[in-house]
């Protein structure tokens, strides 16, 4: 039944079936290729006798190392827990100005709370807290609501327009879309906020807003255009915009208002976290 | 006389069959069109509808004009032929979705804020389009060649074999505008619903007939080893896709279901099934593939028979219960977590039985690596095939895993094998069938396909290289702890870092699409019998077996 492969060097016998052309050679299993097979059951067995592998009818094989990924996982948990346990109480118990006082504290607070802003905060306000369109630079001194300790740690406890009842919460009115101000007015307060800060494209318009503004603005943002923090009103005479600068987004506010919303973080995070966080926030550079 | 007579029942019985059965899925699809309880249902009941009634019509027309079968004892080629263009079709769709999926992950904005072009739903389009409408294709159709040559016997069935066709693509269509339309059970790889899952079903039982009964009227004694990884992937995916997919729908006109799973045992089900497809379906099919084209297209002997019985039975025992290992550190019980763990550690050297033989099939006419880009594909192929076998088992190690699960290296490692072997191995097998199955003399152009084999592969290897980095980097990244016991990066912060890697992967894509591309244009025209550019640089077995020179055989 067996013929000699006649093209073949090695004069191996091939098995004698023939498919379509196509033969087969009759060579052993390679030899490194056996031993590497048998190698790797008998590392299997070993690790079946070693750690749990086999279940049984109502239980399993244990192994004889007593390895649980479960003991595993609650043994670092525990043991994480316990080497920042007496920070975190400390920044718990204490008010945030001690906080600050004590270097050690503060370095352990520093760094939780920039790990707990890299994965709570940044995807609004950016990796580096610089803001966006819409989400507030923390990083500069133009606060909404505040940048002392007390207010920023209020403001990430509580949020901005959040379900919790002491939410911050300031409200402007959609002046051209409820139809209190017609939309030659609302260019004409544009311009008005816009002369504020020394930009004003037409300067008779600006005047002619200012009326308005002193009527329709004036008593939350200040006369002079310069924002109220207990209220929320940003300033709008230094230049420095949340949803932009440039006329048509001025037009914009006016019309529909803006409102953006920060979740009450309290409900999320511990009250250790949260302090980190304020004092985190206004490490930034903009702290008062 | 009585023979003629008792043969002519039978056609008219089968012809009966097959217009009564596409009369029934007419029916079906009128009331699932008309009573269908949402859109997707009632758009799916259209399309069957209109498929089971193109095919009725058909069916009838060729009843009706009595046409004479072709020749009983020639090969059924026809459907092999649909398959080739089906698989080139789908392929092509397929890298072209992926790629648009890979520019997503790096630019997001490519979503286009609509909800049928978002990341979430183009991602199952385009992991069906490869595996199973791209690669599916691919098998059916070589399966059905292959078992033909190697058992020496016509296809079984007249209208059955056209049916698995038809109706496989029946169940891309179902699948592909299901996940744009939302329509989803969210499980990896079995996203389809119930109701497409039946179909999957009836059409696969088909093809295991078809296929089982050819094997049966066999005029060769001994069934070759191509066919057995033939079989073995229809039989294990038929397993697979009933037991995973079971799930009680909540009205028979509505697209919604619930798995009859929950919890850590839908979880196992699912990698159950998830991980045999890879085995049974990316592994063992395409090794039927291997086993039968590359012995053919180097025109060498099979290296070593008793490795192919060998590496068959250990990789078909041994695979099925590896899945464990995509579900370390969760929720599933140690012991399972081990077990999958060892298994796919011992899983190694029978994976590899089959890289052995294929490569050692090449001893003695390794010049033809040089000669002959098809052999070069083929090859690279099976040395692809290797490294991602290699890779799976180290992965599958608990600790490595803890660095690689979840990141980019699961990406560039399923890639390393989708595109370094399945695709390569697909390609290969293409370039053999058009000119044998178009009776023509050679490729349009041996050029074209080595263009295609350095632009394709460049492509691969920026994929692979740009994933392992960017997964050991993003894996590094997420368990770095600062001094104080804090994570010291944030997530977003590692998805900023992979975004370079994501622009070399879908640049990686690009040149493969690209490769795929210029195959398609070079077999089109082969296809369509253009005189071939350089027919005198090609070897004989390029061509189909009657222009092939006397001295080849």
């Amino acid at each position: 039944m067996a013929k000699r492969d006649s093209d073949r060097t090695e004069d191996v016998e091939t098995t004698g079936h023939d498919w379509d052309g196509i033969k087969e050679l009759n060579n052993p299993l390679p030899k490194w290729w056996l031993y590497v097979l048998y190698a790797c059951i008998v590392w299997a067995i070993a690790y079946w006798i070693l750690y749990p592998a086999w279940p049984l009818v109502s239980s399993y094989t244990k192994g004889t190392l007593g390895f649980s990924q479960r003991a595993v996982v609650a043994e670092q948990l525990e043991q994480s827990k316990a080497e920042k346990a007496g920070f975190r109480e400390q920044i718990a118990n204490n008010e945030l100005a001690e906080i600050k006082a004590n270097p050690e504290l503060l370095n352990f607070a520093l760094a939780g709370g920039a790990a707990a802003f890299g994965d709570n905060c940044a995807p609004c306000h950016g990796r580096g807290a610089q803001g966006a369109v819409g989400y507030p630079n923390l990083r500069d001194d133009a606060w909404l609501w505040g940048g002392s300790l007390d207010a920023i740690h209020q403001t990430i406890r509580y949020g901005i327009r959040a379900d919790h009842p002491d939410t911050r919460n300031g409200q402007m009115p959609a002046f051209g879309r409820l139809g209190m101000l017609q939309p030659p007015q609302v260019n004409d307060v544009a311009e008005h906020v816009l002369s504020l800060s020394g930009n004003a494209e037409d300067q008779e318009a600006a005047e002619r807003g200012g009326e308005m503004f002193t009527t329709n603005c004036a008593a939350c943002h200040g006369a002079d255009g310069t924002g109220n923090r207990e209220l929320g009103a940003p300033n709008l005479a230094d230049e420095l915009w949340l949803y932009g600068g440039d006329k048509a987004s001025i037009v914009e506010t006016i019309n529909n208002a803006r409102g953006g919303m920060m979740p009450a973080w309290n409900e999320r995070l511990d009250p250790a976290t949260v302090k980190e966080l304020a004092i985190y926030v206004h490490s930034l550079g903009g702290g008062e | 006389m009585a023979a003629t007579l008792q043969r002519d029942e039978w056609k008219a019985f089968s012809d009966f069959l097959a217009l009564g059965a596409a009369g029934i899925l007419v029916v079906i699809g009128a009331i699932l069109a008309i009573g269908g309880e949402d859109r997707a249902m009632a758009f799916h009941g259209c399309l069957l509808f209109g498929a089971a009634g193109l095919a009725f019509l058909y069916i009838l027309t060729q009843v009706i004009e009595k046409k004479e079968a072709h020749d009983a004892t020639s090969y059924a080629d026809g459907v092999v032929r649909a398959g080739v263009i089906a698989t080139i079709f789908w392929g092509i769709a397929g890298f072209l979705i992926g790629d648009v999926i890979a520019w997503q992950l790096a630019f997001p904005v490519l979503n286009l804020d609509l909800p049928w072009t978002n990341f979430g739903r183009l991602r199952p389009v385009h992991t069906s389009a490869v595996i199973f409408a791209f690669g599916g294709n691919a098998l059916i159709a070589t399966s059905l060649y292959v078992v033909q040559r190697t058992c020496r016997a016509r296809l079984a069935g007249k209208w059955s074999p056209w049916f698995v066709f038809w109706g496989y693509q029946l169940f891309l269509v179902l699948a592909a505008t299901g996940y744009i339309l939302g329509v989803t059970q969210s499980k990896e790889y079995a996203e389809p619903e119930w109701y497409v899952d039946i179909w999957l079903t009836l059409v696969w039982v088909v093809y295991f007939l078809v296929f089982v009964a050819t094997l049966a009227k066999r005029r060769e004694p001994h069934i070759y080893v191509a066919n057995w990884f033939y079989l073995a992937f229809i039989v294990t995916v038929a397993m697979l896709h009933i037991v995973n997919n079971l799930a009680v729908p909540i009205s028979l006109l509505g697209s919604k279901s619930y798995v009859i799973y929950s919890g850590v045992q839908d979880a196992m089900t699912q990698w159950w099934y998830g991980h045999n497809a890879v085995g049974f379906f990316l592994t063992a099919g395409f090794l039927g593939m291997m086993y039968y084209f590359v012995p053919k297209r180097a025109e060498r002997p099979i290296y070593s028979y008793r490795l192919s019985v060998v590496h068959f039975w250990s990789l078909i025992f041994i695979y099925i219960w590896a899945g464990p290992h995509h579900l370390h550190y969760s929720a599933l019980p140690d012991w399972a977590q081990m077990l999958g763990m060892t298994f796919s550690i011992i899983l190694w050297m029978p994976s590899w039985g089959g890289m052995i033989n294929g490569l050692m099939t090449l001893s003695g006419a390794w010049d033809k690596l040089r000669t002959d880009p098809v052999i070069r594909i083929l090859v690279v192929a099976v040395a692809f095939y290797g490294m991602s076998t290699f890779e799976g088992p180290l992965m599958s190690i608990r600790s490595v895993n803890a660095l690689s699960h979840y990141t980019d290296w699961t990406i560039g490692h399923v890639h390393s094998g989708a595109l370094g072997w399945v695709a390569y191995i697909t390609f290969g097998a293409l370039y053999c069938l058009v000119p044998w199955l178009w009776q023509r003399k050679a490729l349009y152009s041996q050029r074209m396909v080595e263009w295609h084999f350095w632009i394709s592969t460049l492509g691969i290897l920026l994929y692979i290289t740009s994933m392992w980095v960017s997964g050991i980097l993003q894996g590094l990244m997420w368990r770095a702890y600062d001094q104080l016991g804090f994570l010291e990066y944030s997530f977003v912060e590692t998805v900023e870092a992979m975004h370079p890697f994501y622009v070399i992967r879908a640049t990686g894509g690009l040149l493969f699409l690209i490769g795929a591309l210029l195959m398609t244009y070079n077999l089109w025209r082969t296809a369509r019998g253009d005189e071939p550019l350089d027919a005198a640089d090609q070897p004989s077995i390029a061509a189909a077996p009657e222009f092939r020179s006397a001295s080849a055989e």
